[in-house]
């Protein structure tokens, strides 16, 4: 077991080892959605959503596999959990706000195949953290993920009126970029250890 | 490539699904899937080697499996089939890398059970293996499981080389090489990435310039 506080959890997944630029999960949307910085965000936050609710799900889901010794059933059911969260947000938006349906196109369904998402549901289970502690790292995941999905759109906002290579057009320089925000991000190591 | 084609166009199909996936339609270099584990994984050629094995089972096993229902799953419910399949395979290939060896679980972390939800297993179940006979949707998965192997095996080299003097472990450069600590630190996965496109990006490039020309003057 371990005692971390909930804090410390929040701020280590949202700068120190943010989800996106150092622990490599959900690289597909940053790197497909963060072309236009309001699809980001808006993406974002369905992220930052699904990623809670699964997350206090999950941890239900664990307590129980474990009282019935049925862990190899643990990525499974995770993943049923999480495709049937992403349905219900998908109704959820859609019905309260049909925009932003439209804007988030077809990456509303691909939240599903978004590592970031079963990522922190196997890793509360791995680290072995309690509920508040899995809740507040399914926020800082989630914000973090935003946070470098804003980033990331703001800068490829900019690009568009820069003179690049045409070589180095889209998947090469985003990831360039990506590149040097991880190693920004680096520059948070230690913080509140 | 094309001139065979006319003689035995079965065997050229049958090939030509195989190629696809290792170079015209190479998940990570071309179609850009699955770049999750392609960035995390591939710090050290050990890691990528392991890697590249576990999406290979689970990659072939879900094509085929995918394909031999594929007439008996109602169209609606085809995803959460097809996921269902996947993470099963997922499942048991956890279980024997753990078995196997606790270093290389402990090194690939969450990345294993993350193969479920690996755009490239189930983009290639819903767009190949749901209507393509259980033969071509084996070859394939061989064909894509390759590519991605290709990919993870060329970040894997560079990062290793040159972010610790080694490949497989084994020293590389004399005594007073200086290791190149960023490569294999998370910023190098997507530097080393994105010069890879470069390459392959100028290849392409090239190839098309040289066909251009010779169009012109024959």
């Amino acid at each position: 077991m371990n005692n971390v506080s909930p804090m410390y959890i929040f701020i280590d997944a949202l700068l120190i080892n943010n989800f996106v630029l150092s622990v490599f999960l959900g690289i597909c949307p940053f790197l497909g959605v963060s072309g236009k910085l309001q699809t980001a965000s808006r993406m974002g936050i369905a992220v930052t959503f699904v990623m809670f609710v699964s997350s206090a799900v999950a941890y239900g889901i664990n307590t129980l596999l474990l009282m019935y010794d049925a862990e190899y059933l643990r990525i499974i059911s995770y993943i049923v959990v999480i495709a049937s969260m992403v349905q219900l947000v998908e109704m959820f938006i859609k019905k309260t706000s049909p925009a932003l349906f439209k804007a988030l196109g077809i990456y509303l369904p691909l939240i599903t195949t978004n590592c970031a998402i079963l990522g922190v549901a196997m890793l509360q289970t791995t680290r072995e953290y309690n509920f508040v502690q899995s809740l507040s790292f399914a926020l800082g995941a989630g914000l973090g993920f935003t946070l470098a999905l804003i980033i990331m759109s703001g800068i490829r906002e900019k690009l568009e009126l820069a003179d690049v290579p045409s070589l180095a057009k889209g998947a090469a320089i985003a990831l360039m970029i990506a590149g040097i925000l991880s190693m920004a991000f680096m520059g948070f190591a230690g913080l509140g250890g | 490539m094309a001139t065979p084609a006319a003689e035995n166009p079965k065997a050229n199909r049958n090939t030509d699904v195989f190629l696809n996936g290792i170079w015209k339609e190479n998940p990570v270099f071309v179609q850009m899937l699955g770049m999750c584990p392609v960035l995390a994984i591939t710090n050290s050629v050990r890691n990528a080697i392991a890697m590249s094995l576990a999406v290979l089972f689970v990659l072939v096993c879900s094509n085929v499996l995918v394909s031999l229902v594929r007439k008996f799953v109602a169209k609606e419910v085809r995803i959460a089939v097809f996921i269902l399949i996947i993470a099963t395979f997922v499942t048991v290939t956890d279980y024997a890398v753990k078995a196997i060896s606790v270093p290389i679980y402990k090194a690939m972390g969450p990345f294993i059970a993350l193969i479920v939800v690996n755009c490239i297993i189930l983009g290639r179940a819903e767009a190949f293996a749901s209507k393509n006979s259980v033969f071509k949707s084996l070859l394939d998965a061989l064909g894509m499981a390759l590519g991605f192997s290709l990919a993870l095996f060329c970040l894997g080299t560079v990062r290793e080389a040159l972010g610790s003097g080694t490949f497989l472990g084994f020293p590389l450069f004399g005594d007073h090489f200086q290791p190149w600590v960023i490569f294999v630190l998370p910023s190098g996965g997507f530097f080393t990435l994105g010069a890879w496109l470069l390459v392959f990006a100028w290849w392409r490039e090239r190839a098309d310039r040289k066909k251009a020309r010779e169009a012109q003057s024959p």
